[in-house]
């Protein structure tokens, strides 16, 4: 076979597959570039060209910065917090104790848990009146008071962060316990021998094998966050007080609620843009950092 | 890690009991509220463990009476079920054969890497043609509209979990057939789709669990009992003027039972699936 009809029977092949990712993502996308420049109404009715005032008008509007300022708290606390259960919970199932297999299928339950499931049941648990939360901690005599979880413009988001972090730490231990299974175990066990420090061990003898998966989980969480929306519309629909609205919540409510379908959509490709730049530039900065290790 | 101390085993096994404390306690909670009466869950402090057993929800969400909320419920789950399994079948389809293609010809490989990019979209930057697309085709608040919307995340996941997977059989096994003579399609069906049966199997089940936890899209594109995927039914659960909150409790339990019972059957799958390659946010 030449290489020639080689490389067009590859083409051929992807075919059925270049053609569905055009209808569904890559016509979209550039319907969405051009709609950006236009003030189209969601029923379709509008559509002159109006430049980038669609984009001069969000970029400094108080939405556009609230949102943005919601986003990047929401998804730098939830990585953050999540990564670090997530290695704490797996260097512990890397250990040998009874009932580890137990522990370890327990992780799969929040992981397997349907987001919108998760986002319900958290807001059942902060609820203001009957919510468990409230019960536990007065009995426990922590709290005095029952209080509004997401009520509260100051707690709303924190109690948001907690509900994704029990749901996204487990998908993380997974993923590191893996990692850490793969370190051969005579390594693990000269470790031990040349006496050295729990930290000494982690950082020379575990964190190698670490580095690369969790930079994927991390580069792939932080995108993930960028682009919250489930979790936040069970909870709160962005309130109290648009203290909870994300970004994908605002282009939601300016391209649905309102129906502003043109400015949705440059809110949308300003959304897009904060994404690839943060997977870009983190993908670079961990590339560097991981071949100095 | 052979010898321990004992305050080292203690340290362990307490941290342990404590993990599992805070992953089952919501958990569990769950399925209590889903069995125990108003009367537990209204109460100041909480009623933790029920006093009567009451599993009257699930008669109320599982129920063919006509126009009751049962009914609906139902349809949800129905729904859910025929557009995750739609869109998984759609997305094998156009994902095994360019998977192989990638695969086995490095050439083409770079157009892989254009197709997993597009997965890193948010969905909203998609989603105003997608609608007024599915509204020009008719296509709204169906399944089939939504099943084919759900290509766009997992038409990209598929060929890539496929492609790792077709990376691991050797080139060697197809060349001897295609020299004894077999076609190219004999090959795939008599030697490389049988070989990868358990990545195929893996990329099927993370497909569908994706489509399952959808919710974004079933949002804006359905409406009513025709369409509407269980993701939707339990926002409106939670959100709506429900005041019963074992009931909201029993929707949550019956939507996460199936991705949940299928996560941990296939716990060895789940694992592997999630630690070469694809990564379910």
């Amino acid at each position: 076979m030449s290489s020639a009809w080689i490389t067009t029977r590859a083409w051929l092949l992807m075919l059925p597959l270049l053609i569905v990712m055009v209808a569904v993502v890559g016509w979209p996308m550039v319907d969405t570039v051009r709609l950006s420049f236009t003030d189209t109404r969601l029923v379709g009715t509008g559509g002159e060209f109006v430049g980038f005032a669609n984009y001069t008008k969000l970029l400094t509007s108080r939405a556009f910065l609230g949102a943005l300022e919601n986003t990047a708290l929401f998804a730098v606390f939830s990585v953050a917090a999540e990564m670090t259960l997530g290695v704490l919970a797996a260097l512990l199932l890397d250990q040998q104790f009874r009932g580890r297999a137990f522990v370890r299928a327990l992780m799969i339950l929040p992981w397997a848990l349907p987001t919108v499931v998760n986002a319900m049941l958290w807001r059942l648990i902060y609820n203001p009146e009957y919510g468990a939360l409230n019960s536990l901690l007065t009995q426990l005599g922590i709290l005095s008071e029952y209080r509004s979880w997401l009520g509260e413009p100051g707690a709303a988001l924190w109690a948001i962060v907690a509900a994704d972090c029990w749901k996204n730490f487990p998908l993380v231990a997974l993923i590191a316990l893996a990692a850490l299974q793969a370190v051969p175990r005579d390594i693990k066990a000269a470790a031990i021998v040349d006496d050295a420090g729990p930290f000494a061990r982690f950082r020379f003898v575990l964190w190698p094998y670490l580095a690369g998966p969790l930079t994927i989980a991390l580069v792939l969480r932080t995108i993930e966050a960028f682009k919250v929306f489930d979790i936040i519309w069970v909870m709160t629909r962005g309130g109290p007080v648009n203290s909870t609205r994300t970004l994908s919540i605002l282009v939601y409510q300016e391209a649905f609620s309102f129906q502003r379908a043109g400015s949705g959509a440059s809110l949308a490709l300003i959304v897009t843009l904060i994404v690839t730049v943060f997977a870009a530039f983190y993908i670079a900065m961990m590339r560097r950092s991981g071949s100095r290790a | 890690m052979e010898r321990r101390s004992l305050a080292a085993s203690i340290f362990v096994y307490g941290a342990a009991l404590v993990m599992s404390l805070v992953i089952l306690a919501p958990v569990v909670w769950l399925f209590l509220m889903s069995i125990s009466s108003s009367a537990d869950l209204s109460a100041r402090p909480l009623h933790w463990w029920p006093q009567e057993i009451d599993l009257s929800r699930y008669g109320e969400l599982v129920s063919l009476v006509s126009n009751s909320a049962g009914e609906a419920f139902l349809a949800s789950l129905r729904n859910s079920l025929f557009v995750s399994g739609l869109a998984t079948c759609g997305a094998l389809l156009v994902a095994i054969p360019s998977a192989w293609a990638v695969s086995r010809t490095p050439r083409v490989q770079w157009s892989l890497y254009g197709v997993i990019a597009t997965y890193m979209l948010p969905p909203v930057s998609l989603a105003v043609p997608l609608y007024m697309g599915l509204a020009h085709l008719g296509l709204l608040n169906t399944i089939t509209g939504l099943a084919l919307v759900y290509l766009t995340i997992l038409a990209p996941f598929a060929t890539w979990l496929l492609k790792t997977g077709f990376d691991t059989i050797p080139q060697e096994i197809e060349s001897a057939a295609m020299i004894d003579g077999a076609r190219l399609d004999q090959t795939m069906r008599l030697v490389t789709l049988p070989l990868a049966a358990p990545v195929l199997a893996t990329t099927a089940l993370f497909a569908f669990l994706l489509a399952w936890d959808e919710f974004f899209y079933a949002l804006l594109f359905t409406a009513d009992q025709r369409a509407k995927t269980v993701t939707v039914a339990i926002a409106d659960l939670a959100g709506g003027r429900v005041s019963d909150y074992g009931l909201i409790a029993t929707g949550g339990i019956l939507a996460a039972l199936p991705p949940v019972l299928i996560g941990l059957i296939m716990q060895r799958a789940v694992i592997s699936g999630l630690t070469t390659g694809g990564v379910k946010g």
